[in-house]
Parts: C-alpha cells; sequence; structure tokens
C-alpha cells in the first residue's frame, strides 16, 4: 500500500501559526527574563513577525489548503491584521498597568498571543470544525486572562462567568455543528452551500433549520447579541482592564468574521434566505437593548459593556443585508472602526484605576479632560466616534451599515438603527460633559505611562484617519469581496 | 442495526437535560456536569451520523470535542479551587457581586 502525503500549504495559515508558535516559545524563553516588559516587547516582535508573513498575499487569489479546512483571502488577512492592531494596542495597555495591580506575570503575553492566533484562525476556516476548535481554544485563552487578577474576587467572578456561559454556548454550538452535519453528510462550507443547492428537501429540513439556529446561538453568545448578551457586563467589569478592551474589540471582531464564513460560504442569502429575518430581529433588540440599557449605567466599564453589545446590533444590520454589493466592506469596515475605537476607550478606564481600588464611575471622570489633556482629547474623540459624530470612521461606518441595510430592503431595521443610535448620543456625550465640564474638590488621580498614551495615540489617529480616508480603506477591504468570492 | 433516528432522539434527550441542568443547578461543579452532558450528547448524535454516512468527519470531530472539553474542565476547576479558598463556596449565586 502507498502513502500519499497531502500537499499542504502552510501560508493558508501563515499569521496564525508564526503566533503560536512564537508564543509556545516564550512561554519558554519568559522562565529566563526578570524584567517582563521584555516579555512585552518580544510579544509585540511576534505580533509583527505574524502581520508580515500575510502581506506577500495580499490582493492575490485565494489559496485553499488542509484539504480545503483553511482557506487564506482577504477578508482573512484584514481580520488578521486588525486583531494584531488590537492585541498591540492591548500589550501597551497591559505593560505597565499589569505591574501596578501587581498581577505582573510573565504568561499574560504568551495566552494572549494563543488567544489571539485562535481568533485569526477564525477567519482562516472554512470547516465547521476549524470554527469549533477555534472558538473554544480563544475562549479557554479568554477565561484565564479574565481570571488573572487571582485573588481579586471580581476577576474570579468574571471568569467563572464566562466560563459557564461560554460552555454553554459551545455546547449549542457543537450540537449544532452535528446536526447540520447528520442533514447535509459534511462539516466543509463549501461543501454545504452546494449540497443544499442541489437537493430542495435539505434545505427545508427542520433538523437543518434547528441547527442554523444552534449555531447562531453559539456565535450570539460570542458577539454578545441580545438575547444572548447577559454576561457581557459583568465580565468586562470584573476582568482587568486591558483583557476588558481586548475582549470587546478582538472577541467581537473573530466572532463576526466566524459568522461572516458561516453565512457567506456554508449559508448564501439565496440558497437559504431564512436566518435573514431572524437575524434581522435579533439585530433590532440588540441595538435597542444595549443602548436603553447603556443609559442607565454609572460605571464606566458597564457602559462600555452594553455600548459594545449596541455596536455588535448595528453590525450585524450588515451581516443581514450581505447579500448586496458593498454589504461585506461595510461589515469589515465597521469592524475595524469599532475595535479601534472600543479598544481606546477603555485607555481612560485603566488610567483611573489604581492599585487595589477601582475607580469605575462616571462622576470619577471630572475635570481628567483638562488635567490629562492627551488621554481627555483620545478619549473625546473615541466617543464621539461611537456616538457617530462626521468625520470620524464612527459616522461613516453607521451610514454605510444602514444604507446596505435600506439596500437589502430592510428599511426597518435601518431606521431602527438611526433611532437608537440617536439614544446612544446622550450617553457618549455624557462622558465628554464630565471630562471638560465637571470639576471636583478632589480629583481622583490618574496614572499615565508612556506605552498607554502611545496605544491611545495610535488607536485615536486610526480612528480619524480611518474616517477621512473612508474612501480608499473601502477600496482595500473592497478587493477583499471581490476575491474572496 | 438501530435506525440513526434512535440515536438522534436519545442525543437530543440528553442535550435537553444538559440544558435543563445548566439553568436549574446552583453548583458551579454540576453545571460543569451538565455541559459535559450537553457535549456528549453532541458527540452521539456526530457518532451517529457518521455511521449512517459511512464516512468518518463525525467520529474525528467527536475526538476534538473530547479533548476540548477536558481542557475547558481543567480551567474551570482550577478557577473553582481559586473561587473555594476565597469565598468558601462553589455556589454560582453566592458568588455574584456584580449586578445591573
Amino acid at each position: 500500500m502507498e502513502f500519499q502525503i497531502p500537499q499542504t500549504d502552510f501560508t493558508t495559515i501563515g499569521p496564525p501559526l508564526v503566533l503560536s508558535v512564537w508564543a509556545t516559545a516564550l512561554l519558554l524563553i519568559d522562565l529566563f527574563i526578570a524584567n517582563k516588559r521584555t516579555t512585552a516587547i518580544l510579544a509585540l516582535v511576534g505580533l509583527a513577525a505574524g502581520a508580515a508573513v500575510a502581506l506577500p498575499f495580499y490582493g492575490q487569489t485565494p489559496r485553499v489548503s488542509f484539504e480545503g479546512m483553511a482557506l487564506l483571502d482577504d477578508t482573512a488577512i484584514a481580520i488578521d491584521w486588525i486583531l494584531t492592531l488590537v492585541t498591540a494596542i492591548t500589550i501597551l495597555f497591559a505593560m505597565d498597568y499589569l505591574k501596578r495591580q501587581a498581577i505582573e506575570m510573565g504568561e499574560f503575553y504568551p495566552v494572549l498571543l494563543f488567544t489571539t492566533s485562535a481568533m485569526m484562525m477564525m477567519a482562516h476556516g472554512r470547516n465547521l470544525i476549524v470554527l469549533f476548535i477555534s472558538l473554544e481554544w480563544l475562549s479557554i485563552g479568554l477565561y484565564i486572562l479574565a481570571g488573572f487578577a487571582y485573588p481579586r474576587i471580581r476577576s474570579q467572578e468574571a471568569a467563572m462567568k464566562y466560563l459557564l456561559y461560554g460552555a454553554f454556548a459551545a455546547g449549542f454550538l457543537i450540537y449544532g455543528t452535528a446536526l447540520v452535519y447528520g442533514v447535509t453528510g459534511t462539516v466543509d462550507m463549501a461543501t454545504i452551500a452546494d449540497q443544499l443547492r442541489a437537493n430542495q428537501a435539505m434545505r427545508t429540513s427542520p433538523l437543518l433549520l434547528v441547527g442554523l439556529g444552534l449555531l447562531l446561538i453559539g456565535f450570539g453568545y460570542k458577539i454578545s447579541m441580545v438575547p444572548f448578551h447577559m454576561w457581557t457586563p459583568d465580565v468586562y467589569e470584573g476582568s482587568p482592564t486591558p483583557v476588558s478592551a481586548y475582549m470587546s474589540a478582538a472577541t467581537k471582531a473573530a466572532g463576526f468574521a466566524a459568522l461572516l464564513r458561516v453565512v457567506q460560504i456554508a449559508f448564501p442569502v439565496d440558497v437559504l434566505p431564512t436566518w435573514q429575518i431572524i437575524v434581522a430581529i435579533l439585530a433590532a433588540l440588540t441595538m435597542v437593548i444595549g443602548n436603553i440599557a447603556a443609559v442607565a449605567q454609572s460605571n464606566i466599564k458597564r457602559m462600555l459593556a452594553y455600548s459594545s453589545i449596541a455596536h455588535a446590533g448595528f453590525i450585524l444590520c450588515a451581516l443581514v443585508a450581505i447579500g448586496e454589493p458593498g454589504a461585506v466592506q461595510s461589515y469589515l469596515y465597521y469592524i475595524l472602526a469599532y475595535a479601534l475605537t472600543n479598544l481606546g476607550a477603555f485607555a481612560v478606564v485603566i488610567a483611573l484605576e489604581q492599585a487595589g481600588e477601582e475607580r469605575f464611575d462616571i462622576a470619577d471622570l471630572a475635570g481628567i479632560g483638562w488635567r490629562q489633556p492627551l488621554l481627555g482629547a483620545a478619549m473625546a474623540v473615541f466617543m464621539l466616534s461611537l456616538a457617530g459624530v462626521p468625520p470620524l470612521a464612527g459616522f461613516f461606518a453607521k451610514w454605510l451599515v444602514f444604507q446596505v441595510a435600506y439596500q437589502a430592503g430592510f428599511w426597518w431595521l435601518a431606521l431602527i438603527g438611526l433611532l437608537s443610535s440617536v439614544v446612544s448620543a446622550f450617553y457618549y456625550l455624557r462622558i465628554i460633559v464630565n471630562m471638560y465640564m465637571r470639576e471636583r474638590s478632589e480629583p481622583v488621580p490618574s496614572f499615565t505611562t508612556a506605552p498607554l498614551l502611545l496605544g491611545v495615540g495610535v488607536a485615536a489617529l486610526l480612528v480619524v484617519v480611518q474616517g477621512f480616508l473612508t474612501n480608499p480603506v473601502l477600496t482595500l477591504v473592497g478587493q477583499t469581496v471581490a476575491a474572496g468570492r | 442495526m438501530v435506525p440513526t433516528e434512535y440515536y438522534v432522539l436519545l442525543s437530543t434527550v440528553l442535550f435537553t437535560i444538559g440544558v435543563i441542568g445548566v439553568l436549574t443547578r446552583r453548583s458551579a461543579l454540576v453545571v460543569f456536569m451538565s455541559v459535559e452532558l450537553m457535549l456528549n450528547s453532541a458527540n452521539l448524535a456526530l457518532v451517529a451520523f457518521s455511521r449512517q454516512w459511512n464516512h468518518v468527519d463525525g467520529q474525528i470531530l467527536t475526538f476534538f470535542v473530547i479533548t476540548v472539553a477536558a481542557a475547558e474542565v481543567a480551567v474551570g476547576l482550577a478557577l473553582l479551587v481559586g473561587i473555594f479558598r476565597t469565598r468558601r463556596t462553589t455556589n454560582v449565586d453566592e458568588v455574584n457581586t456584580m449586578r445591573g
């Protein structure tokens, strides 16, 4: 008997592969490093290497390998780069934060890299097995990171809640996968679409619809879509703040990347339109409930958590309209704008948080705009962008998303989005008012260090630049769409 | 040969028991066990479907699910031990200081 070793193209998983290998090495190297800042810088080097590996393949024809399990196209590369950016800024945020909180351990950075690697795999996967494993892989990393401030009870509680909800969601995801596999006889996403296209009975099979629903629940937990969002505020509040920032930006980006793959490759709208209306209703609920709940929050971290729920709803608007021309572009554009903005917004909380003491109340922001001019200005940019004020990235993102939703015939969804984003302006502007127009006799001390300011500065700059260069950015991700099909 | 439907039915029952367990039980350990039941019901369905389609995709996925479940429980139990050290309880309702 003759064995043939299958041709494997490792470049299809280049960036996540580099990150995983680097993280494994870093875990060992870290044992010999006394100054953990060096570990952080080495982690940044690994990130840069991972991002660079994908560079020659950008704009090329998509490549598929590992028996059709892994895919490298411009969408995957775009997501890789967004994740690289988010992780790099997170590392900058974490450097001094961990030290001040007395939880500085070198393992933080390798675990962060492993998690990022898993998130990248979500965008590279072309098979439900790969999606399931990557989702679990990133979740396990995040459980550890959420509980990283070990003796602190809130951090433990956050990790435990995240784990219980996450494991519950994993159950739904895998059972959904099992049902889809049972009906179509394959876990390869492209083959699932082919089977459904060819076979009328499969398309109307109740088992398939239940399976798809369960998949949606599984991913819905990760992107905190209403009604699967209950864990979000608690987990963001209790986790170490850089981890909350990372979760809100990177996990969302990865979850949305996987959802995009599922609906684009496995269940295209022209084959199975059923999910569209369900996702539309959930998107409307997510926007409304997220924004209204955010108004009632006095804790900044919880407010940002609800704001991240609301923005998941806005991104879902583009997912609903995914069959329209330009929908994938606006989807990716929104993910980039949202990831940078929400990530940056957590920086001000990090600056306020002292060792052992938690200052998360909106009133604690009083006067910080004058005492920390750079941080205050950046926070103002983030809040205006999240509220959707032109010419920042957040405005164009919302505009594009509502436009495609309208084109797809979901005018009511665009209308609900518009109205709820008017509501959202209230709580975003309240932050700015507190920063600049309130004073306190005893202002809360704030700490800014060079890495933190660098991270915030980069994020704020990119938010402004992305807004001004909307068209070039769209063309960049636009090639993505043409090639990804 | 036992028809696939029977296995699927059994796995649905197990899955439902798992979901009810997660939603109603308050001890974190029992919640973990219920999640395991959910994952294993999926495994049963995968293996049954795998036999029906006469290829191994589903069985391979089952191995991955088992591995992932073990890894998840490892982290979960570590967290549980940590929480027990500081709070002397594993009841998920008592570990609830954040609300809103």
